[in-house]
């Protein structure tokens, strides 16, 4: 991936946060005299991210606000990952940063700075499927779908991360993510199945 | 050839649409772009009850990206609310929500009063706390527990005589009052709409509906507007239980605005709003009553209850109905009242009022069966009715004894303990428990167009919607089945209101009520084929259409095997490109109506609790359904699945919590409100007795949906008594009811 420097952009970003964070930090009698919701706020400035979604470098200006979630869906179409309470809870908008599984309701846009983002749309390089996606339609392991994105993130994250050897150890590796259609029993034969196979997901 | 319906070629197993579903293809209401979109979100009361005085909304209106912000003083006149302002229509579903942003009247804590639109949801959310709001605040009830105590509450009450009420010469009875609080549906999928007007009376709506016609219908009428210059779309659905059977006030509003602002205007809720703006299970009191024999034989059974509903809707289920036919007695009495409170209205809840009423009167049966000293399923057997006694007429099936020796056997009930508290294993209490849903099997109205093109493809199409059962793939198979062709070329099209009228998805009705469509469709056109190959196909002039069949993409004479047309050379030969038609299916012949029909389900559940702390763990459940032909048995065993999963959060975990001071919901998020997770789920064996009922329709299948979940509760809490010997009966059950507190005894 080709670096990118986007210091100075980064740097008035951080400055905004400490003055965010000195404001929490500050005495309630002094907040109060700021009274936040009296005057209106300033027009946010766009700020410059620089992103890798997919294998695919972005250069982006983006409102400093902008969750990863909202910014993937709202903005750049990538719809497969879901918004289900935009409060960490239930898991639908589960993808990987940097490898790692990540609720991308809980992370903003602009501190993923040069990080490298997979999405449910991204999971398979070929056009064949993943083989958890496989495992997911071969079990039934959804009824609506609309959870599945998310399921199917935290699935090959939990196989990768050595966390499904037993079934009791997928389900909590898997407790991050709500199925309310009770898709369940159906999601952890597909996660050991694609586990028992040893193949490198 | 092998024509057995099991033959591969027929039963490609995996979901029709699976694949758009696990790669993030598949499109949901929010996920629609249009150009020039714009974001509105609510602004919700901060009372329960009374008259907004003046909204300010002056700072938010100034600040980055806000377009307008509407609420009861600068609304637009919506036709449909001026002309029945002060309506109150009887059916809730012909009702058009509650009407938003039309006055400046508050009837429960967080109701929408204003609606910000914006050029992006950053500018439109950053602008909710600077919209200030002024209030005069009225008392008001949310307590039902204590409203319900007094008589003058409770409104239109609905009686039920059957014979006498109790009974003098009983040998056994029980009478016991059972408590369920407010569920929410919580479905993964945020109820949304973007709504478009593509003409001054033209209006394009994406929304999340289980019934894209009743959504076109009522918004047709609310804006004035002939049904065809409505068109809904929604194509998927993400979940719903039925939370989106009707249109809640994020469509009208979002048309408003988009109609104020002449763009695209998007409306998603939040997850706290899916718990006050799209409607829950109604809290519910009951009191059952029943007497029996010496035998076992019940005598009398009395139902009475109470639901809530809210102060400006009334809002009714079937809570008692399932005692006036699931069991033989000839003495039934029932009494269901209505409480209004000043709460949003409710809507049906997956199982709707017969989960309610089955864990009343199957927890009542569990009560009876111990005084009486029977097995609870050997007392369930003795008053076995082949007949509804409601209205005499024979069930068209009723197979809920193959369902009791099936669940027997696979779930050990043999170890169960006659007396409770005294099976222990791995140091739990261990308990075993079962209990019966039931639930209508209907068939209603239906149109379905087929197109047979000379390529040999089907297409398919209805206004229905799929919340997640499978509908599509259940349709297309039974397409495959009539046509006997395979799967892979048929496509069934759904999810828009332009396509022929179909019923909404809800009440277990659509495999029934579609899946007839579907199936007289592809007869209709094996009927076409047949003529088509009598008229043009090289030697079938002298046969008559009796003696053809089609099959395997061919027009087959039946006598001789070996002369046959395939269907695409035959279209080629009568010069027709294909074969287009459109037919209606109509409602039960009077031979069906002759029936009564139902789908039954039995769950059986064993489960431990703790001795320490009182924590109840569900070590296996076997769920079995009686829903007459199974078409397509993944997707049916993921329906009996899902109910497990959520009548274990119905027993266990879910209840909604007011502050009855403020009137504010109070656990309004998925970390508070608690649907069950994965390490919550036992090992789950579902079963169907697989027998097509013919009486019901011409495919012999019935509903799955409802009968997963009806009766699991009672299941539960009959396992429970039989571990610890005590009987909970207010719903969830937590180890605070068995008598523990802070995790000890």
């Amino acid at each position: 991936m080709k670096p990118c420097n986007y210091n100075d952009a980064r740097r008035g970003f951080l400055k905004k946060s400490a003055a965010i964070a000195a404001l929490y930090l500050t005495p309630s009698s002094l907040v109060k005299a700021f009274a936040v919701d009296a005057v209106v706020p300033a027009p946010i400035a766009k700020e410059k991210l620089t992103i890798t979604i997919n294998g695919k470098l972005m250069h982006l200006e983006i409102d400093a606000r902008t969750t990863i979630l909202n910014l993937l869906r709202e903005e750049l179409s990538f719809t497969g990952t879901k918004k289900g309470c935009e409060m960490g809870q239930c898991g639908a908008c589960t993808i990987h940063i940097n490898g790692k599984r990540t609720k991308s309701c809980m992370q903003l846009a602009i501190s993923n700075q040069n990080n490298s983002i997979t999405t449910i749309e991204g999971l398979s390089t070929t056009e064949t499927l993943h083989p958890m996606q496989a495992a997911f339609l071969k079990h039934d392991a959804f009824q609506c779908g609309y959870c599945t994105s998310g399921q199917i993130m935290s699935a090959v994250a939990c196989v990768r991360e050595g966390q499904a050897k037993t079934r009791d150890s997928i389900k909590t590796f898997m407790d991050t993510n709500i199925c309310r259609c009770g898709a369940y029993q159906n999601i952890v034969d597909a996660i050991e199945e694609v586990a028992k196979t040893g193949t490198k997901i | 050839m092998n024509t057995n319906h099991t033959n591969t070629i027929f039963w490609e197993d995996e979901r029709v649409d699976g694949a758009d579903k696990v790669t993030g293809k598949a499109k949901y209401t929010a996920e629609h772009s249009l150009p020039n979109l714009a974001y509105a979100v609510f602004v919700t009361s901060g009372i329960a009850k009374g008259t907004i005085k003046n909204i300010d909304t002056s700072k938010a209106l100034a600040m980055n990206g806000v377009l307008d912000i509407i609420y009861y003083a600068n609304c637009p006149s919506v036709p449909g609310y001026n002309s029945n302002a002060a309506e109150r229509p009887k059916n809730v579903t012909e009702w058009r929500g509650h009407k938003v942003l039309y006055d400046n009247k508050v009837r429960f804590f967080g109701q929408p009063i204003a609606l910000i639109v914006a050029d992006s949801l950053e500018n439109a959310n950053a602008a909710i706390r600077f919209v200030k709001p002024e209030y005069e605040a009225e008392s008001f009830e949310t307590n039902f527990d204590k409203a319900r105590l007094n008589p003058t509450n409770l409104k239109s009450p609905i009686t039920y005589k059957r014979g006498v009420e109790g009974s003098k010469t009983a040998a056994a009875s029980v009478e016991s009052e059972y408590n369920i609080p407010i569920e929410v549906h919580n479905p993964m999928e945020l109820q949304a709409t973007i709504a478009y007007w593509e003409a001054e009376d033209k209006l394009l709506l994406y929304d999340k509906t289980q019934g894209p016609k009743s959504t076109q219908s009522a918004v047709a009428r609310t804006f004035g507007l002939p049904e065809k210059n409505v068109r809904v779309i929604a194509e998927n659905v993400g979940g719903a239980f039925g939370s989106s059977l009707r249109s809640w006030s994020n469509v009208p509003a979002a048309c408003i605005a988009a109609k104020k602002l002449n763009r695209p205007v998007k409306l998603v809720l939040t997850r706290p709003q899916m718990f006050t703006l799209i409607g829950y299970r109604p809290q519910s009191w009951q009191k059952v009553n029943i007497a029996a024999d010496a035998e076992g034989n019940f005598l009398s059974i009395n139902h009475e209850a109470i639901s809530n509903t809210s102060r400006y809707e009334d809002f009714r289920e079937g809570i008692v109905d399932v005692s006036k036919f699931l069991y033989a007695c000839e003495n039934v009495n029932t009494k269901y009242s209505l409480l209004p409170l000043d709460l949003s209205t409710p809507i049906w809840m997956r199982g709707p009022g017969e989960a309610t009423g089955c864990f009343a009167l199957e927890s009542a049966i569990d009560e009876l069966s111990y005084k009486l000293k029977m097995d609870p399923i050997a007392l369930r057997i003795k008053n076995f009715t082949a007949i509804n006694p409601e209205n005499k007429l024979p069930f068209s099936d009723n197979n809920v004894k193959t369902l009791y020796e099936y669940g027997m056997n696979k779930i050990g009930w043999k170890n169960r303990p006659m007396v409770p508290g005294t099976l222990k294993e791995n140091g739990m209490l261990i308990g075993y428990g079962m209990a019966v849903g039931v639930f209508g099997a209907g068939k209603g109205t239906a149109s379905v167009r087929a197109v047979l093109s000379n390529d040999g493809k089907l297409l398919l199409e209805c206004a229905v919607s799929d919340m997640g059962p499978g509908t599509t793939t259940s349709m297309t198979k039974i397409a495959g089945e009539a046509m006997q062709m395979p799967i892979a070329k048929i496509k069934f099209k759904l999810g828009d209101s332009d396509l022929p009228p179909g019923p909404s998805q809800g009440g277990s009705g659509t495999t029934s009520t579609v899946g007839s469509a579907v199936d007289l469709a592809c007869k209709t056109i094996q009927q076409k084929l047949k003529e088509l190959a009598i008229q043009f196909a090289p030697g079938f002039n002298a046969i008559t259409v009796d003696a053809l069949e089609v099959k395997n993409e061919m027009v087959i004479v039946k006598a001789d095997a070996a002369k046959k047309i395939e269907i695409t050379a035959l279209l080629k030969l009568a010069n027709q490109d294909k074969i287009d038609l459109t037919i209606n299916s109509s409602g039960k012949t009077p031979e069906q109506l002759k029936f009564t029909s139902n789908s039954f389900s039995a769950h059986f559940i064993k489960l431990g609790v703790n001795p320490k702390d009182g924590k109840i763990k569900v070590l296996q459940v076997v769920t079995t359904g009686d829903a007459g032909k199974i078409i397509s048995p993944k997707t049916a065993r993921s329906q009996m699945l899902g109910g497990v999963v959520g009548g274990i959060g119905m027993a266990l975990s879910e209840k909604l919590e007011i502050d009855h001071t403020t009137g504010q919901i109070i656990n309004a998020s998925f970390g508070a409100y608690h649907v069950p997770l994965h390490s919550q789920i036992p090992p789950t064996d579902a079963w169907f007795v697989n027998k097509p009922d013919l009486n019901v329709n011409d495919i012999g299948a019935k509903g799955i949906g409802e009968i997963a979940l009806i009766g699991f509760a009672a299941a539960i809490a009959n396992a429970v008594y039989n571990a610890t010997g005590k009987r909970v009966k207010d719903l969830p059950i937590t180890p605070e009811k068995l008598g523990f507190k802070n995790g000890k005894a």
